[in-house]
């Protein structure tokens, strides 16, 4: 092995990467357990990736025959049931690490300046995982896919003035069809995948080049004189996050083995919607929030103003480094801290409400 | 009784005075496809809980929009429908 590494370093000079490992170090404090939340959501990511492309195998992505393909991955392919329901469940652990990440984030005002790059290359990986999880449910094409993926398409009709060019787009005609299936395909396997692997890296750079932030506490103690130790990266640190990740790959097989992911009925563009369809658990805060908007708000239509709302919601969630000035002075924010407790009790008690609402 | 009308699907409801209607079953709301709820004698769109009644005029719920009526006509036997 030291062989091979001399040879390598002989020819591409290692002396960079060998200086990144000897110097890279991770803050200590109290709040440091919160920093393996990325490790673990980027664990996940490549289990996606990795089932993913077994999936790809053997489905097809037709709407007379990709119902039939999972069926047959299920029930016929070595292990494909098992395949099938890492990817299912991997996607479900992953969106609530990338929540639990981004939230871990906010309440540490780790966006302050100079990470408020960081802060929006995350974000907008949290909307692709959304986009993600919107179009991988599409492609099993059974019933309750098809009309989620109705709804939530119709959401993106009621978006002002572009409403109806984009669910043209989205659907590839005025209904929900085979031609849907294809491109929510397209989109799942190779476009989304392309956007969000280059946004991984370009985030991962950041976090690289300007290291792990610390709290607004620890970094008045830092500026005050006071030192503040450091984990050595390479072993200590990312033994430790391996042992976070071995952690959600023991549950991610506990939930796949014993809780099969149902395939349900085929998809039946004629069919009545079946009584208490809801989206996944990540869209039921919005889902629910739109059955509450009345029909009309001030002679508005209900549904354009929740989705306003919903689109305001997401400007001002990629905007916060540049909202929190507080912040970036390294001063508490205790508004922005109140606002960020308020939105998860929404999520949380919406979520829930929606579940049992349906 | 839901049917199949051009692209979209179509729903067929009888009246407690035996006339029947017919609407596109797409809910005005976000466009899933509406049933008959024989509990309450109403059109119902499971999605977002959407209530009409059966002249399609919205009795509840987000839908902003009554559904969209189709003209019904018998020709003995068969029902016909076509556009309003």
């Amino acid at each position: 092995m030291a062989q091979l590494v001399d040879w390598v370093d002989q020819r591409l000079d290692l002396s960079g990467i060998r200086h990144f490992i000897a110097e890279k170090g991770v803050p200590i404090h109290t709040q440091k357990i919160w920093y393996y939340l990325g490790g673990m959501t980027l664990f996940l990511f490549v289990v996606q990736v990795a089932s993913g492309i077994l999936l790809l195998l053997y489905y097809r992505p037709s709407a007379s025959e990709a119902y039939e393909s999972v069926q047959f991955i299920v029930t016929q392919v070595e292990f494909g049931w098992l395949i099938r329901n890492i990817h299912s469940w991997s996607a479900n652990l992953l969106i609530l690490a990338a929540f639990a990440h981004l939230f871990s984030v906010f309440f540490l005002k780790a966006y302050r300046k100079p990470r408020e790059l960081t802060w929006i290359s995350g974000a907008l990986l949290l909307f692709l995982m959304l986009g993600f999880g919107f179009s991988g449910y599409l492609l099993p094409w059974n019933e309750l896919a098809f009309f989620a993926t109705k709804v939530g398409t119709g959401i993106a009709g009621a978006v002002p003035l572009i409403g109806r060019p984009l669910l043209r787009f989205l659907r590839g005609g005025d209904d929900v069809t085979g031609a849907t299936l294809s491109r929510f395909y397209a989109l799942h396997v190779a476009i989304l995948p392309a956007i969000t692997t280059a946004l991984v890296a370009v985030h991962l750079l950041f976090v690289q080049r300007q290291g792990m932030s610390v709290p607004i506490k620890q970094a008045r103690e830092l500026r005050a004189g006071k030192p503040l130790k450091h984990m050595p990266f390479f072993p200590d640190y990312i033994l430790r996050d391996v042992l976070v990740w071995y952690m959600a790959l023991a549950v991610l097989a506990a939930l796949a083995a014993f809780y099969p992911w149902e395939l349900g009925r085929k998809a039946d563009p004629f069919a009545a919607v079946p009584a208490g369809i809801r989206p996944e658990w990540y869209f039921l805060a919005m889902f629910h929030t739109l059955k509450l908007v009345p029909s009309h708000v001030l002679g508005f239509e209900g549904e354009r103003l929740g989705v306003m709302a919903f689109g305001i919601a997401a400007a001002l969630l990629v905007a916060v480094p540049f909202l929190d000035r507080r912040a970036s002075r390294d001063e508490s924010s205790p508004w922005f801290t109140a606002a960020g407790i308020a939105v998860v009790i929404y999520l949380v008690a919406f979520t829930i409400i929606g579940y049992l609402a349906s | 009784m839901v049917f199949k009308f051009g692209s979209k699907p179509g729903l067929l409801v009888r009246a407690p005075d035996g006339t029947l209607h017919a609407y596109n079953a797409v809910c005005t709301h976000l466009e899933c496809t509406v049933q008959y709820k024989s509990d309450t004698s109403q059109i119902w769109c499971a999605c977002h809980n959407g209530m009409y009644d059966l002249e399609g005029n919205v009795v509840s719920g987000p839908p902003p929009r009554p559904l969209e009526r189709l003209a019904v006509n018998l020709r003995g036997e068969d029902v016909v429908i076509s556009r309003a």
